[in-house]
């Protein structure tokens, strides 16, 4: 099984790599595979929170909501560069989460689900609000995130692999925190929580960094998110968004940062493949997921059981 | 006399109209090893329930080396060296035997909020770890997934769990129950080598094990502590032939 | 604000706290008895809202639309618990969140299909749509009032048939100790279906209350929805008398908040910054109340003796 955790997401990785020269390389394509790798991303982060730490989060989209949003706040005050703009939104959506996860892991099981959902809500009834960002409709950005001042981020090949490889750096940074000293502990408190305190883990601290972590990453998906559609509305911070990305990661399977990425990948490719058949594809999408949940119970990255 | 490591002062747990603990006072001394039996539901797990930290007391007090721990959390007590086996075996299913013995050691050297290296290559903890699968006999064992040893390893892995913390107390609830005869006497061998080294309070329903190890015996019966002593004072007692001891030997 | 608007606003939040009472007891007694999260208990309040409106229209009259909207969103929820819920029941929460999320795409989509996106506008009733003098000079709506009494007489209901039939008492065993009451020999899976169709009941017949007051669209059922958690939350899981006293509060802050913040911000910031800061601060409140709460007592208000 452990060979399929890195060569898996290489493969992954490296189709990715190629796509662009391999007939997927016009606008409309490269706008898909870009969403993915986002929401890659993002579904990675979740997973960090869902099988890492053992939390069902529904409101992880604020988390790229706040991300995105740190983005549109410094675009109105003119601030672009992408020094200055990663880490202030990264640092944003995981004050976001370490102020939210703080309330919210003092419970467990159902509570700390509605919690996080109604955090989320909470999150995107704020955006609605900034009438000067646009309330409801959103705000369009002057430009996107200058690299050093230049507008390399512009070009579309550039983009892409920029997506890319924060994508790996981000797979490759949960992947390594799931086998340090703290995924140990996070591993260990998800499966035995009072085996982990019986030999003196306090859960919440490690809860609780897990769960800032994995904002940060959130963040860094929402300033992505932000200059691919060069557009932010609070309609990226629904629960319904939060509910795609847990779909995403289950779907994927949670062992481990490979099970997101694959589920995002798929959920993307489904969606758009379904919403080509029918402008109602979600009348087929939502009794899909229903049988995905019934019969993948250890999601893709699960197939095929082994006997 | 050596000096207290613990001391519970007037404990007191009820379930709804249930009480479990009644008013219950004891006594361990660094070096000893002092049994706790009594028939089943008796509240001796619950009483462990209460030192370790799972469980609050109603009302009373566990002094812990001279502190009162009575209100910390299980995590702080370990960390003050109070460990614990379960009566029924909590181990984490997904490591291996070696990973969750050096997931003991790990809480007691040095910080865990570590986020890159890969916590597998760290050769002191693996090596702490392996001498405690050593002092238990299963270094065979080490790599094995936890969720598939026997009944018997998983008791002796609950074991190496609460050795490598490297406690001054140990609390064992039942570490023999469910062992086969051979690997029974080989755990009482072993018990009876970390004498020297910890404070153990014991339960056990194993009489002759607990004949053979223990320095004085508590009976608990109906949550309260109706007789300490030696283990001659014990087996001359009327009243525990009546409650309890009776019963095992007729 | 004077005196009378602040009256008006607080009846308003009381009639609205009332309709997410008669969806979060729904919602709160399912989750306390089967251990089982529907996020597509929002969904069956909007069912609720398309089928009382259909059914007016077919009838001809609304009283009776209403009426039959009971048993019709009684067989719905049956039909959903027949189709999708109970194969979750022994799954984990979050197999039964992404279940129930998936329910929730299809009826939002289906209703689109059906009824079109368009918002459908119900006239209020003949008999009711005039107003009430309440207080000197004014008048307040008497479908409003109306509202709150047969929600007021729902929940006197529903507090009888818990506390004080067979049934509820069952229920409330269930709540705190399912394995026992299944060992009593009780069927717990009819148990469970009962709870889970009378609780749709519920929802759907606030849906349908409402629909002369708001206007019914797809996804209407999605706030309604997190708000009825927030009140579960705070009143504590499994707790009708939590869910009640939960459902005013929520209420009154939500719509009390929208009508005070921006004027309290006034006292501290210029009129156009207020009014955002105020509107921005006022859609938080009822998150921040509930962050409050739970940061001194997590297991919410008054938790289900267990
Ligand atoms: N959480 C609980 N709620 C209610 N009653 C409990 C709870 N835990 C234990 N009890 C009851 O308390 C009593 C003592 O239980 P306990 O497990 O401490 O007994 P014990 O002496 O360890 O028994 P055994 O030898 O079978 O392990 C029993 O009657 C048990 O049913
Ligand atoms: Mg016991």
């Amino acid at each position: 099984m452990r060979w399929r955790e890195t060569a898996v997401p290489l493969a992954i990785f490296l189709a990715l790599a190629a796509a662009p020269f391999l007939g997927f390389g016009q606008g409309h394509s490269l706008t898909l595979l870009a969403r993915a790798m986002i929401f890659g991303m993002a579904a990675i982060s979740l997973s960090l929170i869902v099988g890492g730490a053992g939390l069902i989060s529904l409101g992880h989209a604020a988390m790229l909501g706040v991300g995105a949003y740190a983005v549109v706040v410094l675009d109105h005050a003119r601030i672009t560069e992408a020094w200055m703009v990663i880490p202030i939104a990264i640092a944003a959506s995981a004050a976001f989460a370490a102020v939210t996860g703080a309330i919210a892991i003092r419970t467990s099981g159902v509570h700390f689900i509605m919690i996080t959902l109604a955090f989320g809500q909470m999150a995107f009834f704020a955006t609605s609000s900034l009438a000067i960002y646009g309330g409801d409709d959103g705000y369009t950005l002057y430009s996107r995130t200058e690299l050093f001042g230049s507008r390399a981020l512009e070009g579309r090949l550039f983009f892409h692999f920029t997506c890319l490889a924060l994508l790996i750096l981000c797979w490759g940074l949960v992947q390594a925190l799931l086998l340090s000293r703290f995924g140990r502990v996070l591993r260990a408190i998800s499966e035995n929580e009072t085996r982990a305190r019986a030999v003196g883990f306090e859960p919440y601290r490690y809860r609780l960094v897990a769960y800032a972590i994995a904002g940060a990453i959130g963040g860094l998906a929402g300033v992505l998110l932000a200059n691919g559609t060069e557009f932010v509305a609070p309609a990226y911070l629904t629960w319904q968004r939060s509910g795609d990305l847990l779909f995403m990661v289950i779907l994927g399977g949670t062992a481990g940062p490979h099970g997101a990425l694959m589920g995002a990948l798929a959920f993307i490719l489904i969606e758009e493949w379904l919403a080509h058949l029918t402008e109602h594809w979600r009348l087929i999408f939502g009794p899909l997921l229903i049988l995905c949940v019934y019969f993948l119970r250890g999601g893709i990255a699960g197939l095929p059981r082994r006997g | 006399m050596a000096e207290l490591l613990l001391e519970l002062r007037n404990l007191r747990k009820s379930f709804g109209g249930l009480v479990v603990t009644d008013d219950v006072s004891l006594d361990l001394r660094q070096g000893e090893i002092h049994a706790l039996i009594g028939p089943n539901g008796a509240g001796k797990t619950t009483l462990i329930h209460q030192i370790s930290g799972t469980l609050a007391p109603d009302s009373g007090h566990v002094i812990f080396a001279g502190e009162e721990v009575t209100r910390l959390s299980m995590a702080r007590r370990a960390r003050r060296g109070l460990a614990r086996s379960f009566q029924i075996t909590s181990i984490v299913a997904g490591f291996s035997a070696i990973e969750n013995v050096a997931l003991a050691v790990q809480a007691r050297s040095g910080s865990s909020f570590r986020f890159f290296r890969p916590v597998g290559t760290e050769a002191s903890l693996n090596g702490q770890a392996m001498e405690a699968l050593a002092e238990v006999g299963l270094e065979h064992r080490a790599a094995a997934p936890a969720a598939v040893l026997s009944h018997g390893e998983k008791r002796q892995l609950e074991l190496a769990i609460a050795l490598a913390m490297q406690p001054r107390l140990l609390l064992l609830d039942e570490p023999l129950v469910g062992t086969g005869a051979e690997e029974a006497e080989r755990l009482i061998r072993i018990l009876g080598g970390l004498r020297a080294r910890y404070g153990i309070l014991l339960i056990e329903h194993d009489m002759p094990a607990v004949f053979a190890l223990a320095d004085r015996i508590s009976v608990l019966a109906q949550g309260r502590v109706i007789a300490t002593g030696t283990k001659d004072e014990i087996r001359a007692n009327p009243i525990v032939r009546d409650a309890y001891l009776g019963e095992e030997e007729a | 604000m004077n005196a009378t608007l602040l009256f008006v606003q607080a009846l308003n939040g009381l009639q609205f706290g009332i309709l997410l009472f008669l969806i979060a007891a729904g919602l709160t007694l399912v989750f306390g008895v089967m251990d089982f999260i529907n996020l597509a208990h929002g969904v069956q309040y909007m069912v609720g809202a398309y089928l009382g409106a259909t059914l007016a229209a077919w009838t001809g009259s609304f009283w009776l639309g209403l009426l039959l909207t009971l048993p019709a969103t009684l067989g719905f929820g049956l039909l959903l618990e027949f189709l999708v819920f109970r194969h979750f029941y022994d799954r984990d929460h979050l197999s039964q969140v992404l279940a129930t999320f998936g329910v929730i795409l299809f009826l939002n989509e289906g209703v689109r299909v059906v009824f079109g996106t368009a918002p459908l506008q119900m006239p209020m009733p003949e008999l009711l749509s005039g107003g009430v003098t309440v207080m000197d000079g004014l008048l307040y709506p008497t479908y409003r009032i109306a509202i709150l009494a047969v929600g007021l007489a729902t929940a006197g209901l529903l507090w009888f048939l818990v506390e004080r039939t067979r049934a509820g008492m069952l229920v409330r065993a269930g709540a705190s100790n399912a394995p026992m009451v299944s060992a009593l020999g009780v069927d717990i899976r009819r148990l469970f279906m009962l709870v889970f169709g009378f609780g749709a009941m519920l929802a759907g017949f606030a849906g349908a209350l409402a629909t002369p007051i708001l206007s019914v669209e797809p996804g209407m059922g999605d706030t309604p929805l997190i708000l009825a958690f927030v009140v579960i939350v705070i009143g504590g899981i499994g707790s009708i008398r939590g869910a009640f006293l939960g459902a005013l509060l929520v209420g009154l802050v939500e719509t009390l908040g929208r009508g005070l913040m921006p004027d309290l911000m006034r006292l501290v910031m210029d009129p156009s910054a207020a009014r955002q800061t105020g509107a921005a601060l006022a859609s938080m409140l009822v998150y921040i109340v509930m962050a409050a709460i739970l940061t001194f007592r997590p297991a919410g208000l008054f938790p289900a003796r267990r």
